[in-house]
């Protein structure tokens, strides 16, 4: 029998304090788009890492085609035949297109050559990109084109990619999807990391699932369903997020033709956002990351300030108020980016609770800072969101990502906002506190309270929002209920069609 | 006051050996950024080049081994840097401030016996019959060979980083430094490179200071040279043609003060000598105010340190 293209046998790889890898074993078959499954902090980026020769396993040999492999560099990995789209994309903002490309590639031809062949090849597999364009103002599907297209320049016998569709629009997947089955259907092998079931089931036919560093299933994704698939991802039967109908109440949060510009140069400037959200309502706003998202939280948080009128909770006027006096109105914000913008990564989770809570806390006397008190807010947020952490003097940065967006989401819930916005509250979060932090989010809005969730995680919005409208190019489309809303219907609205054309197709 | 003693042929020819040596520090610190790191040691490092050049060239008689020692001084004052900020992932900021303070102490000791000290000359380039064209040969062709090779350096750092593959992954890592990394680039290593070159360049400027410009040594005698590199490096959006300019507006501004001075110019001395300071602060603010673009232009990791992670 011939060997497998890529076999791996016993792969363990240890860090200081934690077992990323633990005697993982599998093969990958030539031709075989095979998927690797797990939650996040499962291993899954490690041990992909150690194929494309970014860390040397402790442990365990892989074979390539029956032959000893052990890359100890990328270029190496490059050599033998694989490539890596990266989840987090290695790419440069400020350079064009071509020369993001050459820079991936081991022995790039001269630039232009190189233009003509990303114009080819890109044709070829139904991606269409402009060598001279800048990254920095190209969309994320864009962007992972760019990443596809170096991988396929090299024409590459193992295709690994990490996690590639968090980002993209359901239209966008599709247009994946043709590309991959166009490459498996050219002999070439795909190891496809993702924690999204449907995806799976519909594109691989192997799959091995990894839990805490270690293989703990295999399965035809064909042969089972998206809950069996889950429940071997995390050991243990998923508790669905509960939502009793809710009748919409007073008026609190309204948004009036909000136009504001973005600080950064890459960034997307709002144009006329204009929004509802009534007492008891979840409003979730989905759209492609860059599209506005952080514009849309800084101006509702009161970072970027506006025309007073433009912003008003509960008939106030806050467009031109700062934070702190938004947060007195009783208009709470959670921001995506959980070290460095929600939390302060360095200081304790006592400081970081003060930092957002020390006014509707009371937390401040006079300019001095009430330790013991601020010392038990944050134990009762640790207490009542189940953050695992030794104790409340622990450092931000120490905490894992769930853990930390537990404690962020619940420093503003226990402030008992009447208006919280929420961007991304469950990216990079494991499936069981994602969805503790949606309950949060539903009981909150059970309890009177308007609640805006910020979200690429189309899923997640479905699951929580009552309405649904899409951020895109900075605009935002009128809100739809979610009843009845098809994905097709929000493919549309995220690529901008949204109005006329799908009333006429509903 | 008497302006009809201003030759501007004269001033044109001055401001090109006046601007030389800043031209040579900006350019190294333009690689040093455009690899993501942020040196501000550059005044030290200058420093210390003109008083090693300079006792170096004093003991030799031969003022080119003194730039070359004089390059090796300030990538060695530079390696101390590049170890702090590279190996022990010191506070970039704080480590080349101290590297500026360090070199004018140093530099001041080790120039203790140097003062008063004449340098052996650095001779002219010959041009032949070039240098006899009226006005441009007096302007262009009666320079030392520094002048040229400061010139011949930025046409090569701008070679370097647009049209070489080197240059480009250099330019990668400055971007951003976790995707350079990602794709198997040694983020430190071209950095401490980098790191190196500048140290060198900045050394070879503070050298033709103390050997050309003034000729002597004299104690903290860089005045502000290396900071007004650093501004010229943002003000030129980190481009090698832009830094060019800036560095002859400097050094236009600063021959054309001096001969006011020299003609009597009847403002005070002061303000003549902080002339060149103040446009060059003025022209970078202005340029920088258009915050989108400085944005654009400047690497994207500057002044962050690099850890691997993972």
């Amino acid at each position: 029998m011939k060997p497998p293209l890529l076999s791996i046998k016993g792969l363990t790889k240890v860090y200081p304090g934690v077992v990323a890898n633990s005697d993982v074993s599998f093969d990958i078959g030539e031709g075989e788009v095979h998927a690797l499954l797990g939650e996040n902090g499962a291993g899954k980026s490690t041990l992909v890492k150690a194929i494309y020769g970014l860390i040397v396993p402790n442990e365990g040999v892989m074979e390539w085609r029956g032959v000893p492999y052990a890359p100890g560099a990328p270029s190496e990995a490059r050599a033998t035949g694989v490539a890596m789209v990266f989840q987090h994309f290695s790419l440069f903002d400020a350079m064009d297109v071509a020369e993001n490309v050459a820079l991936g590639m081991d022995n790039p031809p001269p630039i232009r050559e190189l233009a003509a062949k990303i114009t080819d090849v890109s044709h070829n597999y139904g991606l269409p990109l402009d060598p001279s364009r800048m990254v920095g103002d190209l969309s994320a599907g864009e962007r992972q084109r760019v990443e596809i297209i170096r991988c396929l320049l090299q024409n590459p016998q193992l295709l690994i990619m990490d996690e590639p569709t968090s980002v993209l629009t359901p239209q966008e997947v599709e247009i994946l999807f043709r590309t991959l089955r166009q490459l498996r259907g050219e002999g070439k092998s795909i190891l496809y990391i993702s924690h999204k079931l449907e995806e799976i089931r519909s594109l691989c036919e192997n799959a091995t699932v990894l839990r805490h560093g270690k293989v703990v299933g295999r399965a035809d994704p064909r042969q089972e369903s998206a809950r069996s698939l889950a429940e071997m991802m995390v050991g243990q039967s998923l508790h669905t997020p509960s939502r009793p109908a809710a009748q919409p109440g007073k008026l609190l949060l309204e948004v009036q033709d909000l136009s504001v510009t973005s600080p950064s140069a890459f960034g997307t400037s709002l144009r006329k956002v204009s929004l509802a959200v009534r007492a008891g309502e979840v409003l979730g706003i989905g759209g492609v990351a860059g599209n506005g998202q952080d514009e849309l939280l800084g101006a509702l948080s009161g970072e970027l300030r506006t025309t007073p009128e433009s912003i008003r909770v509960a008939g106030e006027p806050v467009g031109a108020l700062g934070p702190n006096a938004r947060r007195a109105l009783g208009l709470l914000c959670a921001p995506e980016e959980r070290l460095g913008h929600a939390a302060a990564p360095d200081m304790s989770l006592t400081e970081n609770a003060l930092l957002t809570g020390a006014y509707r806390e009371n937390l401040v006397r006079s300019g001095f800072i009430g330790w013991s008190k601020a010392r038990d807010f944050a134990e009762k947020i640790i207490l009542r969101f189940d953050v695992r952490t030794p104790g409340a003097h622990v450092a931000a940065r120490a905490l894992s990502g769930g853990n930390l967006q537990k404690f962020v989401i619940g420093r503003e819930i226990m402030q008992r906002p009447s208006v919280l916005v929420v961007n991304q509250p469950t990216w990079g979060v494991d499936a069981s506190a994602a969805a503790a932090i949606r309950q949060a989010l539903l009981d909150l809005a059970q309890a009177g309270a308007a609640v805006v969730v910020i979200s690429q995680d189309l899923d997640e919005l479905m699951e929580v929002a009552d309405n649904f409208a899409a951020l895109n190019g900075g605009q935002l489309s009128a809100p739809r209920p979610v009843n009845g809303l098809t994905m097709d219907q929000i493919g549309l609205m995220l690529g901008g069609a949204e109005g006329g054309e799908t009333d006429a197709a509903a | 006051m008497d302006l009809s003693s201003l030759n501007i042929v004269v001033l044109l020819a001055s401001l090109m050996v006046a601007a030389t040596p800043i031209l040579m520090a900006a350019i190294g610190e333009l690689v040093v950024e455009k690899a993501g790191v942020l040196n501000l040691g550059v005044e030290g490092m200058m420093i210390t080049g003109a008083v090693s050049g300079f006792a170096i060239a004093v003991s030799t008689g031969n003022p080119l081994i003194g730039m070359v020692a004089a390059v090796i001084a300030g990538a060695a004052l530079a390696l101390i840097f590049a170890i702090l900020t590279q190996g022990l992932m010191a506070n970039q900021v704080a480590s080349g401030l101290s590297l500026t303070l360090f070199g004018l102490g140093l530099s001041a000791l080790v120039g203790q016996g140097f003062v008063g000290v004449v340098p052996p000359r650095t001779p002219k380039l010959d041009f032949g019959p070039l240098s006899d064209i009226p006005v441009l040969g007096q302007i262009f062709f009666r320079h030392d060979m520094l002048v040229y090779v400061s010139l011949l350096m930025v046409l090569a750092v701008w070679y370097f980083l647009t049209r070489t593959r080197a240059g480009r992954i250099l330019r990668a890592v400055g971007e951003n430094h976790h995707s350079a990394h990602a794709l198997g680039y040694r983020v430190k290593r071209v950095r401490v490179l980098a790191i190196l070159f500048g140290g060198g360049c900045a050394g070879l400027g503070g050298a033709y200071l103390s050997l050309v410009r003034v000729p002597q040594w004299t104690e903290g005698m860089t005045a502000g040279a290396g900071w007004i590199a650093l501004a010229i490096v943002v003000f030129a959006s980190w481009r090698p043609g832009r830094a060019l300019l800036g560095a002859y507006l400097f050094g236009g501004i600063m021959v054309l003060q001096l001969n006011l001075q020299a003609a009597g110019f009847s403002i005070p001395v002061e303000y003549l000598s902080m002339s060149p300071y103040l446009v060059t602060i003025l022209v970078l603010v202005i340029m920088s105010s258009n915050r989108a673009r400085i944005t654009l232009a400047a690497p994207g990791s500057l002044g962050q340190s690099f850890h691997a992670a993972g």
